[in-house]
């Protein structure tokens, strides 16, 4: 029944950037719909497993499906068909700087779907509008935007062709707390009006609970927890304790030599 | 420890490179005839290596063309050959150094540029948004760039021949007292079609292989800034030397047809 396939299924990942392991048989369900916020320390791959997911990291080993289509072992060319359903916004933006912000927000549309340029471009300015830009932003180019305008822009990139599946790396890092909670109002509206099923990275424990129906937390490469995100704060797990806290000590140790 | 060993995993690690690197090639040129193209992306590289290239191209031809008539008039001094200086120059220029400066001197702007400008975006992830944009990255940026280049290198040659002649032709009539009409009509009567065809044909293939280069070595740079100064450096040497070495074979081909 199709109402049972997760949107998301990863079995037994793994991945090794030059001998060291970053994920070790990480294993994720998750159903249609629902909102992930992944934590984990700075370093643990939560980059690299939306990276694998999106197809532009290779895993080393283990399972990935979409829809219960598996998407490692397919061609280049259908899995980026599958793939073309995920929205991600990237931890550095990662916005077109030969483009200008507009041209950014419509880049799918324009250049994805072949849509005519003024349709995308009134398509990106409500997006802009969105992420409370004003239209005139949409004339800049990139490099002149400050870091959370960057960061905005590449939601609206993000949300601007309305996908099923949304990647958030860390959307409000560096914004301030009200831009932040702004953003945050808006993650969750989107996804829950496009339905879409969203995973987020984030640090920010406020931002969390705003937009996750769920939390995992990611050490080691592997999920080590995972519950609702209203439990987060009394899981009764020492390491998820430690990091919601902020401590220096306890189970979890900060490798300070070089791995 | 082992020098055969050494040498043969040397040998393999270059074999292996140059395999990537003409199957990219491949990939990019694949990408002219399996849409989608991309117009914009296409007359924006047209733009920027041909019409840009174009000051500089002018330059180098120019004082290229006037040094040479002098070195042909002092040569051909010796043996009482200073009058054939318009049939020597036209030759050498179009066959020879329209197609090969010109190649040096775009690779030197645009397969510098091109490593540069898609290194910057790989290691800032760009490239990788550009996929989840439903877009191909190859066919945005690699395709569009390496024919672009193809297409404006024999029109920068043909640019290249004319300018170059001029320069020798200023220096024959202003400094070696020959006439206008006679280095103008013996040039004429002189070349052939072939001559600037093989040097327009070169042009192309100098075009191709160096935006081939510039895409290759962008396009895979790894390892943030220091990444992408080393993908420069390599695309413009590795361009260079490919450029020469694709020029002996062409020349030695056209000669023997
Ligand atoms: N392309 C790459 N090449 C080599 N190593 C990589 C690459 N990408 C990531 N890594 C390594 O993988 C590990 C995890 O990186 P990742 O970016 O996923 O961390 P993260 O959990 O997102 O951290 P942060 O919270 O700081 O963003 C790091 O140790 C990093 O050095
Ligand atoms: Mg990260």
């Amino acid at each position: 029944m199709p109402g049972d396939t997760p949107k998301i299924s990863i079995r037994g990942l793994e991945k090794a950037f030059n001998g060291k392991p970053v994920l070790r048989g990480l294993d994720l369900d998750l159903a249609p719909g629902r909102s992930l916020v992944v934590i984990g320390m700075s370093g643990t791959g939560k980059s690299v497993l939306l990276k694998c997911v999106l197809g532009v990291i290779q895993p080393d080993r283990g399972r990935i499906a979409i829809d219960g289509v598996d998407i490692v072992r397919l061609s280049e060319s259908r899995r980026a068909r599958m793939t073309r359903q995920i929205g991600m916004l990237f931890q550095g933006a990662a916005l077109f700087d030969s483009l200008k912000v507009w041209e950014n927000v419509a880049f799918r549309l324009i250049y994805g779907e072949r849509r005519p340029r003024r349709e995308a471009r009134q398509t990106a300015v409500d997006c802009l509008a969105q992420v409370g830009l004003a239209p005139e932003v949409g004339e800049l180019s990139p490099a002149e935007l400050s870091g959370g305008m960057q960061k905005r822009v590449a939601l609206a990139r993000a949300i601007a062709a309305e996908p099923s599946i949304l990647f958030f790396d860390e959307p409000t890092t560096g914004l301030d707390p009200i831009t932040a909670d702004v953003i945050n109002s808006l993650i969750s509206d989107r996804t829950r009006a496009l339905g879409a099923t969203a995973i987020s990275i984030t640090h920010d424990l406020v931002s969390a609970r705003k937009i996750a129906d769920e939390i995992a937390m990611l050490h080691q490469g592997q999920i080590i927890w995972r519950g609702p995100a209203s439990e987060i704060m009394n899981t009764g797990n020492p390491m998820v304790d430690q990091f919601v806290h902020g401590r220096a000590d306890g189970p979890i140790h900060m490798t300070m030599r070089r791995a | 420890m082992n020098v055969f060993a050494a040498t043969g995993r040397g040998t393999l690690a270059v074999v292996r490179e140059v395999g990537r690197i003409a199957q990219f090639a491949a990939r990019g040129a694949v990408g002219w005839a399996a849409g989608p193209f991309y117009w914009r992306a296409f007359l924006n590289a047209l733009m920027r290596i041909g019409f840009n290239s174009l000051p500089v191209i002018g330059l180098t031809a120019i004082f290229t063309g006037a040094a040479l008539a002098l070195n042909i008039y002092e040569g051909g001094a010796r043996f009482n050959a200073e009058t054939f200086l318009p049939q020597i120059l036209g030759v050498s220029i179009v066959r020879e150094l329209g197609p090969v400066l010109a190649a040096l001197m775009v690779s030197g702007r645009s397969a510098s540029a091109m490593a540069a400008e898609l290194g910057a975006m790989r290691v800032s992830d760009q490239i990788d948004a550009m996929s989840t944009l439903a877009v191909d990255p190859f066919k945005y940026l690699v395709s569009p760039r390496m024919l672009a280049a193809t297409i404006a290198l024999p029109v920068l040659v043909l640019v290249a021949d004319i300018i170059g002649v001029y320069g020798g032709y200023l220096v024959a009539v202003h400094a070696l007292d020959f006439s206008g009409t006679v280095f103008i009509r013996n040039l004429w009567e002189f070349l052939t079609n072939d001559d600037i065809v093989s040097g327009l044909i070169k042009a192309a293939v100098f075009g191709f292989l160096l935006s081939a280069m510039g895409c290759y070595y962008g396009y895979n740079s790894r390892g943030g800034a220091q990444g992408v100064g080393a993908a420069t450096r390599s695309a413009v040497v590795g361009s260079a030397v490919l450029i020469l070495a694709a020029n002996y074979l062409l020349t030695s081909l056209f000669i023997r047809v």
